[in-house]
């Protein structure tokens, strides 16, 4: 059995800044400046939150997956694992960690790929990837930069456990997170965040029902 | 297979980025000449780039973290561009990405064209970028690629090892071509190589027709959803 290690936090929510519900199938964008600390909470258990982060000064410079599995050599994130960008410096870093583990390589759901994990005619549903477009296709600040499905890169799924076996099998596990299970980030320059609170409905991991998540900022 | 059976051959030197379009139908052999090679690949729909090689869909469609015979990369739009059909290895990476310049000079040093010429280092990274702006992309299309000839395995806390002397001279996987493809390549160092001196081995390209995927296909048949993802491919193409 894989132990996994537990940081909590001192900071207090009534002193956040932003204090925000994100309910499942939303999309939630916004600015966390350098030194400012980001948390999201799993307010009902095993929910997959699925994130992604763009420099705000230059979003071309975004959360790389594979930068940030290989620059530290680990596969999972948890307390202490640096969120790498394209261009190599780190964007973040997990602070606190009340979960344990949350997932880089799954990715995000969407209608196209349900057809190929469910059945073909899941297509209509709800995805990860259509509340991504949505977000850039609404948000101010990403018309600004014009941002598109370009920008939509291999994201981090918080409280999603997927591990993968020495031999390479990867599976879905059953989720560690429960309510109240939260993790928590100082960012490391200013950062956009782009999340999809996952609506993915046909996915044992979840229990089949996406529940909302709290969002907070502190300075 | 004869070698005078192949349509063309091509070697590109270790180090090296080489791109092309590639018909659905074709097989590429890429060939390990030296051993110790890693080839970085990336997947463009030409008719849409914004359709590309997605590796998480990839994995999690087929419950692996790794490439071989059977396996099959998927786009982002649920599409089979390109399958696995033979592998002398077992394993490609496809979790790691590539080494940037300033990683490049860390491990080996520096090493430019002004001293050191078709010698000089150069990196996975600046490789694809180049090979990518030939045809009007750049960073934000630089996705997770797939390091062929590479092993790099995790332990049960996510510790990430790389199989040294993994691949040897004369090692090969087979790529059949599902969709019209884009092919992006590096011959560079992978990121996770513990080496410390700058080596790069040099990896053959040959060519053949194999046509498209039957339905009795080994990499189809490999899971259910991989019998989905050729309908899609295929319904693309009607």
């Amino acid at each position: 059995m894989t132990m996994h290690t537990i940081v909590e936090s001192n900071l207090k929510p009534e002193q956040a800044v932003l204090d925000q519900v994100c309910y499942a199938g939303d999309p939630w964008m916004a600015e966390i400046k350098k030194g400012q600390v980001f948390r999201i909470l799993d307010l009902e258990g095993n929910q997959a939150v699925d994130t992604l982060f763009y420099s705000a000064a230059d979003p071309e410079e975004r959360y790389s997956a594979v930068d940030t599995i290989s620059r530290q050599g680990k596969l999972y994130l948890t307390t202490g694992s640096v969120l790498y960008s394209s261009e190599g410096r780190p964007m973040l870093t997990i602070i606190a960690d009340t979960c344990g583990r949350h997932d880089t390589l799954g990715g995000a759901c969407s209608s196209e790929s349900n057809t190929v994990r469910y059945a073909l005619d899941k297509r209509p549903m709800h995805s990860c990837r259509d509340s991504f477009m949505h977000a850039l296709n609404s948000c101010g600040c990403a018309h600004h930069h014009g941002m598109s499905k370009r920008d939509i890169s291999a994201n981090i799924n918080f409280f999603m456990n997927v591990p993968v076996t020495q031999d390479g099998q990867l599976s879905f596990a059953d989720g560690i997170s429960a309510a109240g299970k939260y993790v928590e980030m100082r960012a490391e320059m200013d950062v956009v965040v782009l999340i999809s609170n996952c609506p993915q409905l046909n996915n044992p991991c979840n229990a089949y029902n996406p529940t909302p998540i709290r969002l907070l900022v502190w300075d | 297979m004869e070698k005078q059976s192949y349509l063309w051959e091509e070697a590109i030197p270790g180090g090296c980025h080489w791109s092309g379009l590639v018909r659905r139908g074709t097989v590429l052999r890429f060939t390990d000449l030296e051993g110790g090679a890693n080839l970085s690949a990336l997947f463009y729909n030409p008719e849409d780039r914004l359709e590309r090689y997605n590796m998480p869909d990839t994995l999690k469609a087929q419950h692996t973290a790794f490439l071989t015979t059977g396996k099959v990369c998927y786009s982002d739009m649920g599409r089979v561009m390109c399958s696995i059909v033979e592998d002398s290895l077992g394993w490609h990476d496809t979790m790691c990405g590539v080494q940037d310049a300033a990683m490049s000079e860390a491990r080996y040093g520096k090493a430019v064209f002004q001293t050191h010429q078709n010698r000089m280092h150069r990196n996975g990274k600046d490789g694809l970028l180049v090979e990518l702006a030939k045809y009007g992309l750049g960073k934000r299309d630089l996705v997770a690629n797939v390091n062929f000839f590479s092993k790099v395995t995790p332990d049960a806390e996510g510790v990430m090892n790389f199989v040294q002397n993994f691949s040897m001279a004369g090692a090969y996987v087979d790529v059949r071509f599902d969709m019209n493809t884009l092919l992006i390549l590096s011959a560079a160092p992978h990121p996770l190589d513990p080496g410390t001196s700058y080596k790069p081995a040099a990896v053959k390209i040959s060519a053949r027709h194999a046509g498209l995927a039957a339905q009795d296909d080994l990499c189809r048949n490999s899971c259910a959803q991989n019998q989905r993802g050729f309908i899609n491919t295929e319904r693309y193409y009607l």
